[in-house]
């Protein structure tokens, strides 16, 4: 028999106090949750954050300027682009020396390819001068500036050096000035004139193309989720298959049925011309224009849409609707002021779903939007893998991802990713 | 909505029918694309439409001729193999590591739960886009850029999100008392994992794999920067196909890959009515 009226903490069965004991076990329960985990959020953190970030990263990384042309940047501090002039006889000589060394390495290349993003024309000043330079004997072949000039005009050019002296520092704003259509000019950042605007265009049309596939795919969606929703457990289960093969059937499969039957002889111009709805001589233009975008996105993403709608509209009770009506509300009344209300968190769940899924395509534009019809993932691809300006890439990556995790925060906060359901 | 009342009024019946005429349409609109690419797939022409012969139901509009053209291509040969060397192992990895995390995160006491979730959501959040340059630049660096464990491993970290999400769906009706149990009949925890809890949430690891085989199987946009030549899978390939000259083998890629969708799909929803069933959760 225990002394149950001992003053004193509550001991466990060891003799430690209870409260001790219990912040042990729990200690321990956590640890050992955070063990299980650890493996996964390792590997995610090394095979996905991590090039992530590292992509992010070089979107105002920019030691290039810096590394080729060490003892021009140095001898550019000095130099005020305000004033009009022409640099000094050293920063031509300190330039005449830089280039000697980056001609025989062959990084002149690259670091004229880097300024020619935000000066066009320096390109072909630095490849042309490269060759010249390199057999000049530094210490007895001055002055370097007549010499450079004579070579290249461009080094006459104040500008050439301005842009110079603005990307000499290790970091950038000037990939993300470039995204959004703008441009260090000599008093800070400037908006770019109108005929090189092409990158808020696009962010621009992928907003816009976006919403008008979310919201087609709520107004096709809308009707479906509510007849599953309301029909028998077995009938509903039948129909709702036809909405998951759709969502397991392979992108490519789906995207390459509707590159097929959008096409100018394909089906679905053949049976309008077969109708008589569209004269043969004028079949309908339906594939490499916006058009084909948003017909085949609505339909890769419209699954994305009826799921989360029919989930909440399942848990919504008929006779609610049944008491509206028998309280003397018309059935649009009874829809719209008592229904619709209700279903209101499946549409935004849907539609932030889609949305998030539509800004960042890839494949269906690519292949079904022709040039009109491309998204800005199109272009970052674009700049990845084929101009090679890595930073302009990285940095409208860096837009898209932020829009991105924007709207995650909020689906977040509204759905919760612990409910996200698949099928 | 099954049924209307016999008291509907003209308006009303007139409504309730254009109603299932508009659903019926979106359903059409849902599934027909993928239905027209199976006949297409035996058109014995190399057009992309009904050819007369087809539409008069003669035998003679129809043939093999493109499935015999798969599989005795060589480049849509060596894609389909690569594909299924790479997804399977792909699934293993996110299956094995996604598990684990899914029971881990799914103790009562986990600290910073909502943000280990978050992260292990976003593959399936972050533009594939973003993903794929983000991967290219970095396995660039360590060497795995254009090898077959890249591709697998940037495959497993897509599939990863699917496995979480599934498996921890399964383990909110997991009772959790039966562990306890099987500790206390003296089991310990490795046994009580394989014995007691892996059989009950097996359905759900099952789908969660699938899931993530799917993804792998149909992924295209990191494989094209993550991989080279010799990892050329099958969505690759059609991905070259229908941007460079579309060649009708693809039809019959499509419908082979649509049958395989077809399983897949009625696997999952086996599984998931077996679990809802075991629970008690099934109306029917």
């Amino acid at each position: 028999m225990t002394d149950i009226s001992q003053s004193g903490p509550v001991l466990a069965a060891d003799g430690t106090p209870l409260k001790r004991s219990l912040s042990r076990a729990l200690r321990m329960q956590k640890l050992r949750a955070l063990m299980l985990i650890a493996p996964l959020l390792l590997f995610i953190l090394v095979t996905f954050i991590l090039p992530v970030a590292d992509m992010l990263f070089r979107s105002v990384e920019n030691r290039i300027v810096q590394d080729t042309l060490p003892r021009t940047v140095e001898a550019l501090a000095d130099w005020d682009p305000a004033s009009g002039q022409l640099p000094e006889e050293a920063v031509f000589a300190a330039m005449a020396a830089d280039l000697q060394i980056a001609a025989k390495e062959k990084t002149h290349t690259r670091v004229a390819k880097r300024l020619n993003y935000e000066n066009p024309g320096v390109s072909s000043v630095f490849r042309k001068s490269g060759r010249k330079v390199g057999k000049w004997d530094l210490a007895t072949d001055g002055p370097f500036r007549e010499k450079l000039i004579e070579i290249d005009d461009g080094w006459g050019d104040v500008e050439l050096w301005r842009t110079i002296k603005t990307y000499s520092g290790s970091f950038t704003s000037g990939y993300f000035l470039n995204a959004v259509d703008m441009q260090l000019g000599a008093e800070g950042p400037e908006i770019r004139p109108e005929n090189e605007r092409i990158y808020n265009t696009m962010l621009v049309r992928t907003m816009r193309m976006s919403l008008i596939i979310t919201f087609s795919c709520i107004l096709l969606g809308y009707p479906v989720a509510w007849i599953l929703a309301n029909l028998p457990a077995r009938k509903a289960n039948l129909l709702l298959i036809l909405v998951l093969l759709p969502f397991w059937t392979s992108l490519l499969v789906r995207t390459s049925a509707w590159k097929i039957l959008l096409q100018q002889q394909g089906v679905i111009n053949d049976t309008l011309v077969w109708i008589g709805l569209v004269d043969d001589a004028n079949r309908l233009v339906l594939i490499n224009n916006e058009l084909g975008t948003i017909i085949a996105m609505t339909h890769i993403l419209l699954p994305f849409m009826i799921l989360p709608m029919y989930s909440v509209m399942q848990t919504i009770n008929p006779s609610y609707l049944r008491a509206a009506k028998s309280l003397g509300a018309t059935d649009w009344t009874a829809f719209w002021r008592v229904y619709f209300p209700q279903t209101v968190p499946g549409i935004g769940a849907g539609s932030i779903l889609v949305f998030i899924l539509a800004v960042g395509y890839y494949i269906t534009p690519a292949l079904v939007g022709g040039t009109k019809g491309t998204f800005i993932s199109n272009l970052i691809a674009y700049h990845i893998s084929t101009s090679g300006n890595w930073g302009l890439g990285a940095a409208l990556g860096a837009i898209l991802l932020a829009v991105v995790l924007l709207l995650y925060w909020v689906y977040d906060k509204v759905v919760g990713i612990d409910n996200v359901k698949l099928g | 909505m099954s049924a209307l009342p016999p008291y509907a009024t003209v308006g009303q019946r007139t409504w309730h029918y254009t109603f299932r005429v508009i659903c019926g349409l979106v359903f059409f609109f849902l599934i027909a694309p993928i239905v027209v690419i199976i006949p297409l797939s035996f058109n014995a022409q190399d057009f992309f439409t009904f050819t007369p012969e087809m539409l008069r139901l003669d035998p003679e509009g129809y043939s093999l001729k493109h499935y015999r053209d798969f599989f005795n291509n060589d480049s849509w040969q060596s894609a389909m193999w690569n594909s299924l060397k790479i997804a399977p192992m792909a699934t293993i990895v996110s299956v094995t590591f996604g598990t684990l995390a899914a029971i881990g995160l799914s103790q009562p006491h986990v600290p910073f739960r909502r943000a280990i979730m978050a992260i292990l959501i976003s593959p399936m959040i972050v533009p594939l886009i973003i993903s794929a340059a983000g991967m290219y630049f970095f396995y660039s660096r360590i060497g795995l850029q254009g090898t077959y464990i890249g591709v697998v491993l940037a495959h497993a970290a897509l599939g990863i999100p699917f496995v979480i999400i599934t498996v921890t769906a399964t383990l909110v009706g997991f009772d959790r008392s039966l562990t306890r149990a099987a500790a206390n009949m003296g089991a310990d925890p490795v046994t009580t994992f394989f014995r007691v809890q892996m059989p009950l949430i097996l359905p759900g690891v099952i789908s969660g794999g699938l899931f993530a085989f799917i993804t792998s199987f149909d992924e295209v946009v990191v494989v094209l920067f993550v991989g080279s030549a010799g990892q050329k899978t099958l969505p690759w390939q059609m991905f070259i196909g229908l941007r460079e000259q579309i060649s009708p083998t693809i039809l019959a890629v499509a419908t082979i890959l649509v049958a395989i969708s077809i399983m897949l799909l009625a696997t999952v929803e086996m599984l998931r009515r077996r679990s809802e069933r075991l629970r008690g959760m099934s109306p029917g």
